[in-house]
């Protein structure tokens, strides 16, 4: 400050004007978070540069075959990519499909339906449950899914929609369903606590206005809240799925691991994530670690293209709801 | 930079004896004028019990050398090897001739302790041992005998009565010297094993289910009815699992044990290679249990640091006397005597 009055009368160079904005304080700010936030930017880049780079050796061997071909064969050192691939898209859309509307319906309960208090309460379990590591997951599947799946699910399953090849051939408990289910009991929290938070952020007016047009409550909340929170819920389930994508440990505890592909959810397979984590230690071979990083590089890439669908949607949906208003 | 290796090494050195017992480091404190040594391994992870014994009993014996051991994997530990980022490897397989020609030293292998796999099964209402014979482990692998009361399978047992149930099949999913082992031996017995399949740390199995570590396909046998799969012996024993019978090259059924597994080292020791990388899996002898195999330490044979070279022959000449009398509380399988003699040969070829 007192530095600053004999500069006045001196005619100011460019720098110098830039010299005083930045110590002012708001520019060292707008520096510093520049620089923090062009971090991101670089581990992203540097992420794909690396996962590309090392992966040249099977890119250039199999090319695109690598992600049409369904053997995977360490011995003979031959890679397709293509059932890790369906494991990984099957399984979090199983996760999604029971996961989604669990948790969308816990989440207007909680944020429209139920007292305050009870709200609260569950909303804090609800976190503690997004803070358990998935090995307990896995653990919990293992011992309390799997039999239940295999012994009760599977043959009522069966015998109900057995004419769908889902639902068809022996179930041995671990495997595409198994594996769907634990995503979808692992995604509930992020589903439900961030649709939570989104829908008491609806401002009160939305519903005071709907409940004076003679609407009951859950007439407000279907019709009104939810619509109007479409966006942020939106976000919370593409969360949700970036997350199951990018499971590994409880995966490949009950996935049954085995690269083949099956129609039948009751049928063993493998996902990305837990190929990499499985075989990734214990391969000697270059072009076997180049494989593994090729499979990584295509599921970078897949959360890439979630992510980038998420954000045309919650674009898509915002700007019809702003020209309704 | 190597002033600072050594500084670190006494740091740390220093912060490990102060950790033990109170007598062991004022011990240490008088009697450790010669420098603090600090040896860096890596690798296999089913040896992994008896090295970190090993290592810390020799610490106690000598506080001044420090060696430590990550159980990252066969897999890890030959390529931590063939990088120089360690100063000795482990391995559950012999390193491959193409792998060997990589190094920039020559590595020497040296086997140190024995182990096994098993066949383990869970039948609903069998208690009794069943046996095997190599065909029909092959087959039930290959996934061509699909039910236990499969005619192969009930000549060999034919005092149990066998369920007319699917064979679920159970192996390791992550690259393992377990699977390694098991797979070798099924090389060895079946031709069509060998060229359908193969031998490697990991296979493109054509039948069954993945269990992550032995406890993962521990687990899914225990949870899956008329499942069999494998798993190390330790491992079997440890968790008191039913395992069955293997029939060997000399028509004998044998149940794996500390005793059947060292008599197969001892029926491969006659034609042992002098570099030790030598498959006992379907080895010869009356007793001897099929699905045996080494575990070795890769140390290269050349170790710039004399003080180093000194720490880690002593250690394996203290490995191969001392330390085989604690192998068997462990539940490993001994060296047989003959190797143990080729073995202290060989230290010589570290320079």
């Amino acid at each position: 400050m007192t530095t600053a009055s004999p500069t006045i009368d001196r005619p100011v160079s460019p720098q110098h004007k830039f010299v005083q904005r930045l110590l002012r304080g708001d520019q060292i700010a707008h520096l510093i978070t520049l620089i923090f936030a062009s971090a991101i930017i670089l581990v992203t880049a540097l992420l794909f540069f690396e996962l590309f780079r090392s992966s040249a050796l099977t890119r250039q061997k199999f090319g695109f075959s690598f992600l049409m071909t369904t053997t995977w064969d360490p011995v003979a050192l031959e890679f397709g990519a293509l059932p890790f691939i369906y494991g990984t898209l099957v399984t979090s859309a199983l996760a999604l499909i029971i996961g989604v509307p669990l948790g969308l319906g816990a989440a207007v309960f909680l944020a429209e339906l139920a007292p305050p208090r009870v709200s609260d309460g569950l909303a804090f379990l609800i976190e503690l449950l997004a803070a358990v590591p998935s090995v307990i997951y896995g653990l919990l599947a293992i011992f309390t899914l799997i039999p239940l799946l295999r012994d009760y699910i599977a043959p009522v399953l069966r015998s109900t929609l057995g004419f769908l090849p889902f639902f068809q051939g022996p179930s041995y408990g671990v495997g595409l369903l198994a594996a769907g289910t634990v995503l979808a009991i692992m995604i509930l929290p992020f589903i439900i606590s961030i649709s939570r938070e989104v829908l008491l952020a609806v401002p009160r007016e939305q519903r005071e206005a709907s409940l004076a047009l003679g609407a009951t409550r859950w007439e407000t909340a279907s019709h009104v809240v939810v619509p109007y929170a479409k966006a942020g819920i939106i976000g919370s389930i593409f969360l949700a799925l970036a997350r199951a994508l990018g499971e590994t440990m409880a995966v490949t505890m009950v996935i049954g691991n085995d690269p083949k592909i099956n129609a039948s959810l009751f049928a063993p397979g493998y996902s990305i994530a837990a190929v990499i984590a499985n075989e990734f230690s214990e391969a000697t071979s270059d072009i076997y670690i180049s494989a593994l990083i090729e499979l990584g590089l295509v599921l970078f890439c897949i959360t890439i293209a979630v992510n980038a669908i998420a954000r045309l949607l919650i674009l898509a949906t915002t700007r019809k709801s702003t020209a309704h208003s | 930079m190597k002033r600072v290796v050594s500084i670190v090494a006494f740091a740390l050195g220093l912060a490990f004896t102060s950790c033990g017992s109170p007598t062991a480091s004022s011990d240490s404190t008088k009697a450790a004028p010669a420098r603090q040594i600090l040896i860096n391994g890596a690798g296999a992870t089913f040896p992994y019990p008896m090295y970190s014994k090993w290592f810390d009993e020799y610490h106690r014996k000598f506080p001044n050398i420090q060696i430590n051991y990550q159980s990252i994997g066969s897999g890890g530990g030959i390529r931590q090897i063939l990088e120089g980022t360690v100063d000795f490897g482990a391995s559950d397989g012999p390193m491959t001739d193409e792998q060997l020609k990589q190094a920039k030293t020559k590595i020497l292998h040296f086997p140190t302790v024995l182990g096994a796999d098993v066949a383990a099964y869970n039948i609903p209402g069998i208690t009794e041992e069943l046996n095997f014979t190599s065909d029909a482990l092959a087959a039930i692998f290959l996934g061509k005998i699909k039910k236990w009361n499969d005619p192969e399978l009930k000549k060999a047992n034919p005092s149990v009565s066998l369920p007319d149930k699917d064979i679920v099949v159970v192996h390791r999913s992550d690259g393992s010297g377990t699977t390694y082992v098991w797979v070798d031996y099924l090389s060895k017995i079946s031709p069509e094993w060998k060229s359908k399949v193969g031998m490697s740390t990991s296979v493109n199995w054509p039948v069954g289910l993945g269990g992550k570590g032995n406890e993962g396909v521990a687990g899914l046998i225990k949870q899956t009815p008329d499942s069999i799969g494998y798993v190390e012996l330790i491992y079997a024993i440890q968790n008191k699992m039913s395992y069955g019978k293997v029939r060997n090259s000399a028509g004998k059924f044998v149940k794996a044990d500390l005793m059947s597994v060292t008599a197969a080292a001892a029926g491969a020791s006659k034609q042992m290679p002098e570099d030790f990388r030598v498959s006992i899996t379907d080895s010869t002898g009356p007793d001897a249990y099929p699905i045996s195999s080494f575990t070795w330490l890769l140390i290269p044979s050349k170790i710039e640091d004399p003080m180093k070279k000194k720490a880690l022959t002593d250690f394996l000449e203290w490995m191969l006397t001392d330390g085989q009398s604690m192998v068997e509380a462990l539940s490993y399988a001994k060296l047989p005597a003959e190797v143990v003699v080729m073995e202290q040969k060989a230290i010589a070829q570290v320079q």
